[in-house]
């Protein structure tokens, strides 16, 4: 961009601040900075900038390069949940092509304030990723390149199984007071009157007490054989990974209300004609709908579209039996953008109109093709919810963790509806067994049976019937 | 009062996180490579091509694993353009693999690769097999070549036998020195005015050495034998002109005759008719003897046959010449190939097994896989202590 642009840009985000301000938005202060694409895709394949090293950071920028030098995806934008937010432009992008990105960050950058879901986000996480770099750069300085790659092939291949909602953790009950180990004077002559009293029976040793769904945070706590430094490192990654945790709770939501939003901006915005057309097609770019996958931009966008007409217009049923009235629709859009995740916004807001409208479906391997299976709205609706249980990861659980009395690791794979990939499952096994260094366990189903996997030095795979 | 929003250009020039862990990943492929190397190297299309082609390998290890759902079995959620039914096909898997559309963290929601395709060049595989192979038992040689060091004065220092006195110079400085004191004309020479002439000995390395590559095209050599024959000697060609500038390669068939070939035909030829193993190796002998004296050259007679051989007699005559040859030569090394190892040894091998030089080295050939282990267990450099004769 020459000299001029980025003036014209300059001037053009803060029309577009206003706008966004006017219309209802709050977004956290935003400091725009225009880079090369190089540090765009290095952005994006690190999540954050600043985050520390790791080959498959290395693996997804070689990928997000390749895509960018082939033209077959680019990066527009780049926004990150602080506060103040900052958000990465394209340098040699247009100036109505970063225009538009402007104001669908300061969206992002709304949903991030207000989104119940990013409530206890850390908010200067630049920060903390550079101290977490900086701190595993001084553990490979420490104890080798080669320890801190392999622990962390090991701890990034579980980095999804932690617990989003900790504080609903059920404590475990407290052990009963036992009497005081050491007998004091006349004990003998106090207990005379007692009841001869069974002493307690000892509390099963149950670890964890209930089955715990964060993985990562149990393994630092306590697998039996890690260095301090090697828990930190688990703790790094867990705590990076609850940070992105919101992020992949809300992204149909997210970049639906990003969106919707930028659409509007620009629609306020005095464009020329020549403008216009291209902000025309980009938008419809960003917005094509995929047939292996579901837009996160569109899908979201549309539903958002739809509750605003929806509450603005309600029908004669709905203001009859729900007291609708007229004209609520923005109200009802913010305040959707409060309360919801994907999860339930997909739920209350995917009617059967919408479903047909957008021409979902559900398609599976069919031999070696990919064949439309299904069209009924509720089942679409139902898998494109399971997809989002649990952000699409299968759900894991500790269930014991001195199995078999010596300190073995029992997870349980809480099956629901779909089989894992059992290759896969053994891989990572692997890595679970890397981490706990004796032999681990996980319950499935397969195919309806099941099943334990095993990993102890080598695999095993028990098939126990059907349950 | 801070603006609420801003907008800045930085100079990112000096940031370079991500070409630096890509460098790494990059490191990761070659090791994902070279953990396959068994496989990848007896691949048919790799040993026909002409070494200058790319050749793509795919990688699944480089995936960091997780637990996920087995994709093939699930239902996926698409988006049609209107009018989709149940029925349409929207794709086709394998080979055609789908691509995610690739927006950040977005790259890998679809089903599909799980696998990364590393592309390399024949060469740079060549360069990954070999990192760690040499040539066994290789012995100095070649004195006479190597003597031919030059000597050259390249150097002048201010110390030095007055042999070397560099008189031109030397009168030089004094003449500098002496119009520095205002002074002209020669005079009043001293020590620090002296200046020698020093020379560099360059020797050049040379380790003579010469394989004699011999394959039986017989008539009973299949398919299979042919193609682990050629496959073993592509690759010990590449290693050594990779590794060994100065090695010299002499190729031999024989069937029930040898004879000396090129290397288009060695490599191209399929005879046939009866088996006489011991052809290959008079010849082997003579032309050693002949054209690569023992003092001078290190000699690698190899040997690949399926064992089938004309008969007890000729097996006997092949252990003397063996044995003569192991006597000139640094190692010998035979391959025995049998598809699926369905026999026991051939009585060639098992004359073989009479030998307890270290310095013959044996291999069973039974699979395509084979061929790597057979080139490592021939190719590892090994003192005079080294094994030998492990057959498989």
């Amino acid at each position: 961009m020459t000299p001029e642009e980025i003036r014209e840009l300059e001037r053009a985000i803060g029309e577009i601040w206003e706008i966004a301000g006017r219309v209802g938005l709050e977004p956290y202060p935003v400091h725009f900075e225009l880079v090369p694409a190089s540090i765009m895709y290095e952005f994006g394949a690190y999540g954050l900038p600043g985050r520390f090293s790791h080959w498959t950071h290395g693996r997804a920028y070689q990928q997000i390069k390749t895509q960018y030098d082939y033209g077959l995806s680019k990066i527009y934008e780049l926004v990150i949940n602080t506060n103040p937010a900052y958000a990465f432009l394209l340098e040699n992008n247009s100036v109505l092509q970063n225009k538009l990105v402007a104001a669908h960050v300061l969206a992002h950058v709304d949903f991030f304030k207000n989104n119940a879901y990013f409530a206890h986000t850390n908010r200067s996480m630049l920060e903390t990723v550079s101290i977490n770099a900086e701190r595993l750069r001084r553990y490979e300085f420490e104890h080798g390149q080669k320890a801190v790659e392999q622990l962390l092939d090991a701890v990034l291949s579980i980095q999804e199984h932690i617990d989003a909602n900790p504080r609903l953790r059920v404590t475990p009950p407290e052990p009963p007071k036992r009497r005081s180990a050491t007998p004091r004077p006349y004990d003998d002559i106090f207990a005379l009157g007692e009841a001869k009293e069974d002493p307690p029976p000892p509390m099963p040793r149950k670890l964890p007490p209930q089955p715990e769904k964060d993985l990562l945070l149990f393994l630092a706590d306590h697998a039996p054989d890690l260095e301090p430094w090697q828990r930190d490192v688990i703790h790094i990654v867990r705590a990076e990974q609850l940070y992105f945790l919101p992020q992949m709770q809300t992204k149909i939501m997210n970049e639906g209300w990003a969106s919707f939003w930028h659409a509007r901006i620009l629609r306020e915005l005095d464009l020329s004609s020549e403008e216009y057309v291209e902000f025309a097609r980009l938008h419809s770019s960003v917005l094509s709908p995929s047939k292996r996958s579901v837009n996160p931009y569109y899908l979201g966008m549309k539903i958002f579209e739809d509750i605003e007409r929806r509450w603005n217009e309600p029908s004669p049923e709905e203001r009859e039996k729900l007291g609708r009235t007229a004209g609520q629709g923005l109200a009802k859009v913010f305040e959707v953008r409060e309360v919801d995740n994907d999860a339930s916004f997909l739920r209350n807001y995917l009617t059967k109109d919408l479903v047909e409208e957008l021409d979902l479906y559900l398609y599976k391997l069919e031999g070696d093709q990919w064949v439309i299976a299904e069209k009924d709205w509720e089942a679409v609706r139902d898998t494109i919810l399971a997809g989002m249980t649990n952000f699409g990861q299968p759900y894991i659980v500790v269930e014991d963790g001195d199995y078999r009395r010596g300190r073995e690791l029992y997870l349980k794979h809480c099956h629901e509806g779909d089989d894992l990939d059992l290759e896969y499952a053994d891989k990572t096994l692997k890595y679970v067994h890397q981490l706990w260094s004796r032999p681990v366990h996980l319950e499935t189903l397969v195919e309806g049976k099941h099943t334990v996997l095993k990993y102890e030095g080598q695999h095993g795979r028990a098939i126990a019937g059907v349950k | 009062m801070l603006p609420t929003v801003s907008l800045s250009k930085s100079d990112w020039s000096l940031h370079r996180k991500g070409p630096i862990d890509q460098a790494r990943h990059n490191e990761r492929v070659k090791e994902a490579i070279k953990d396959s190397l068994g496989d990848i190297v007896s691949q048919e299309s790799i040993i026909t091509s002409d070494g200058k082609k790319i050749v793509k390998i795919p990688i699944r290890s480089l995936e960091l694993p997780r637990f996920r759902f087995d994709r093939g079995r699930k239902k996926h959620a698409g988006q049609g353009q209107g009018g989709s039914k149940v029925g349409d096909v929207i794709g086709q898997e394998a080979g055609g693999q789908p691509r995610g559309p690739g927006k950040g963290k977005q790259a890998g929601e679809m089903p599909g690769i799980d696998y990364y395709e590393a592309e390399i060049t024949v060469d740079e595989l060549a360069a990954l097999m070999f990192e760690d192979l040499g040539l066994p038992f290789l012995k100095p040689k070649g004195r006479a070549l190597v003597e031919s060091e030059e000597v050259r004065f390249d150097e002048v220092r201010k110390t030095g036998p007055l042999s070397n006195l560099d008189k031109r110079r030397t009168i030089r400085q004094n003449l500098m020195r002496n119009a520095r004191a205002g002074r002209s004309g020669f005079g009043g020479l001293q020590n620090d005015d002296l200046r020698f002439k020093t020379w560099e000995r360059r020797v050049k390395e040379e380790s003579n050495a010469v394989v004699i590559a011999m394959r039986d095209v017989s008539g009973s050599m299949g398919e299979f034998e042919k193609y682990i024959t050629r496959s073993f000697y592509f690759w010990m060609v590449r290693f050594l002109r990779t590794r060994y500038t100065q090695v010299q390669i002499v190729f031999i068939t024989h069937h029930t005759e040898a004879k000396e070939v090129d290397e288009d035909t060695f490599f191209n030829l399929g005879e046939s008719g009866g088996t006489k193993v011991s052809s290959a190796y008079q010849l082997a002998l003579e032309i050693a003897n002949e054209r690569y004296p023992a003092s001078e050259w290190n000699t690698y007679p190899f040997h690949f046959s399926d064992g089938d051989n004309w008969g007890e007699v000729d097996n006997q005559r092949c252990l003397d010449l063996v044995k003569a040859l192991l006597a000139r030569s640094n190692a010998f090394g035979y391959g025995e190939i049998q598809e699926g190892g369905r026999r026991s040894p051939s009585t060639l091998m098992s004359a073989f097994g009479q030998i307890r030089d270290p310095q013959f080295i044996g291999v069973t050939i039974t699979k395509k896989e084979d061929v790597y282990p057979a080139l490592k267990q021939f190719f590892s450099t090994r003192d005079e202590s080294g094994l030998a004769a492990v057959a498989r």
